[in-house]
């Protein structure tokens, strides 16, 4: 698929509800007071506002992750690293069927500017997606005045170790005190002793303090590095507001309490089923599915990635196989 | 509300299940609580492998051997307490191999660069270019993040769920 070369248009403000309405390419974008609306040349979708802004703004953070991002079964994004697919139905099977289905190339930089345009105007004080539902209050109603500050936050990239000199931060007390979900845990910092001479050459933090910390929720952030093997940790709760269909193998570590996760083809949204994972548990995420998670209560999980440049497309052409081990 | 949060041991875990009309290997399920239950101490049993990528769970119980890498390795502590302790080694000390931990002889000659006494939810650097010894007086429970290397062991069918089952 060529790239698009255009740029968000603002085509007009609905006169009732105060809100703008957007055109990209060939797709236009326009919401109310409860839901988002979706039209492109053969179609329309309309999607919830709560789960349209909750995707958009991690889609954005993420800087469009690994893969396919489904806002719901029928919207998302493909990330191509440099481009953008934004579709609609090209992976639902009953669109396909319906020759209904559209999709559309772009630069990073313009979705990503044009998924800010619109979540700006769209977002109103009160109301912040990446929190979960019981910490925030509702996208829905009219406009109110734009929320200020940091469209995202919480997307904690560390270079080889959340802590050490130069590196990202830990999360402290002073800005993000231990979330309500995670009051009951007792936390002690490892102790660190350095020999005179080896002052700062030795390094550990507490991993559960800094997640319990997180004011975000479904926001992977990278606290350790070995090579490209990327250790990523969150804070879980309600529900992964995208169903996320990665271009490679990950494997997620539940370090405390449940998510349930749906299973779903990847290509065709056929339903395999569900995997629960408690406290210890370990699973990987094959290349050929979709997911989504649930947590009834705030979890924390850890997501290993391997960020090697190019496995998108050995996994693409086949060359990988879309599960990570063998049982010989 | 007063939340309750659900952490595992070795003698405390409950288990999730996997329920999926697919072949349950592509999934590796398996649980670390367990894996360390029924491993040796200090066997470093991958639970977790992203191609040339590790993760390892080991049982900690007494003193290991000493182990060093080609590259940062990261441990997180799940269960217990463990004390890791760090020698700095000289340039041609350090290991060659591709990646992963290899074990050592015996403790290296070098200067002691200190200790890390970490319990669970603590994530300590490995640091290249020093060797590293864990140890702990109780069993406990620790995942290193690493290469695989000569001391990764693979046994998939003993340690994944194959069925669903609770």
């Amino acid at each position: 698929m060529d790239m698009i070369a255009a740029n968000i248009i603002a085509t007009g403000t609905d006169p009732d509800t105060g809100y703008d309405s957007f055109r990209l390419g060939s797709f236009h974008f326009h919401r109310d007071e409860y839901f988002a609306h979706i039209a492109w040349p053969q179609g329309t979708h309309i999607i919830e506002i709560d789960r349209f802004l909750r995707a958009m703004v991690r889609d954005i953070g993420w800087g469009f992750f690994y893969g396919w991002i489904f806002f719901d079964d029928v919207f998302g994004t493909t990330n191509h690293y440099g481009t953008v697919d934004i579709f609609a139905g090209t992976y639902d099977a009953g669109y396909k069927a319906q020759g209904t289905d559209h999709l559309e190339t772009f630069s990073a930089e313009v979705v990503r500017e044009a998924f800010e345009t619109i979540s700006r105007n769209w977002i109103s004080e009160g109301y912040d997606p990446l929190n979960s539902p019981l910490e925030t209050g509702s996208p829905i109603g009219p406009k109110g005045k734009e929320r200020a500050g940091e469209l995202t936050r919480g997307f904690i990239a560390a270079e080889r170790m959340l802590g050490l000199p130069g590196d990202a931060d830990v999360r402290t007390e002073a800005a993000f005190p231990i979330n309500r979900a995670f009051a009951d845990l007792e936390f002690d910092g490892p102790v660190i002793e350095c020999e005179p001479g080896f002052e700062g050459q030795l390094h550990a933090i507490d991993l559960f303090d800094h997640i319990a910390r997180s004011d975000v929720t479904w926001n992977p952030s990278i606290t350790a590095v070995t090579r490209g093997n990327i250790c990523c940790v969150t804070s879980e709760e309600h529900m992964l507001p995208v169903i996320h269909g990665n271009d490679r193998n990950e494997w997620f570590i539940q370090l405390t309490d449940e998510i349930q996760w749906k299973i779903a083809d990847k290509v065709s949204g056929l339903p395999l089923g569900k995997i629960t994972m408690r406290a210890g548990d370990i699973c990987a995420m094959p290349a050929d599915i979709r997911h989504q998670g649930f947590a009834p209560k705030r979890a924390m999980l850890m997501v290993m990635e391997n960020g090697t440049p190019g496995l998108e497309l050995r996994y693409a052409s086949g060359e990988l196989k879309p599960y990570p081990v063998e049982f010989g | 509300m007063a939340y309750r949060t659900k952490t595992g041991s070795i003698d405390a875990y409950t288990k999730g299940k996997i329920e999926l009309k697919d072949d349950l290997r592509k999934y590796a399920f398996s649980n670390v609580f367990e894996v360390a239950g029924a491993a040796a101490p200090f066997e470093r049993v991958a639970v977790a492998k992203n191609l040339e990528y590790a993760l390892e769970a080991m049982r900690v119980e007494g003193d290991s051997p000493w182990y060093a890498a080609p590259h940062d390795e990261f441990a997180i502590v799940m269960e217990g307490e463990v004390t890791f302790n760090f020698i700095k080694l000289q340039d041609d000390q350090i290991p060659g191999h591709e990646g992963g931990a290899a074990r050592l002889g015996a403790r290296p000659n070098g200067p002691a660069m200190g200790r890390v006494i970490a319990r669970r939810g603590h994530q300590v650097l490995l640091p290249h270019g020093a060797a590293y010894q864990l140890c702990s007086a109780r069993v406990s429970v620790v995942m290193v993040q690493t290469v695989a290397g000569p001391e990764t062991v693979e046994r998939w069918a003993d340690i994944c769920v194959l069925e669903g089952a609770e």
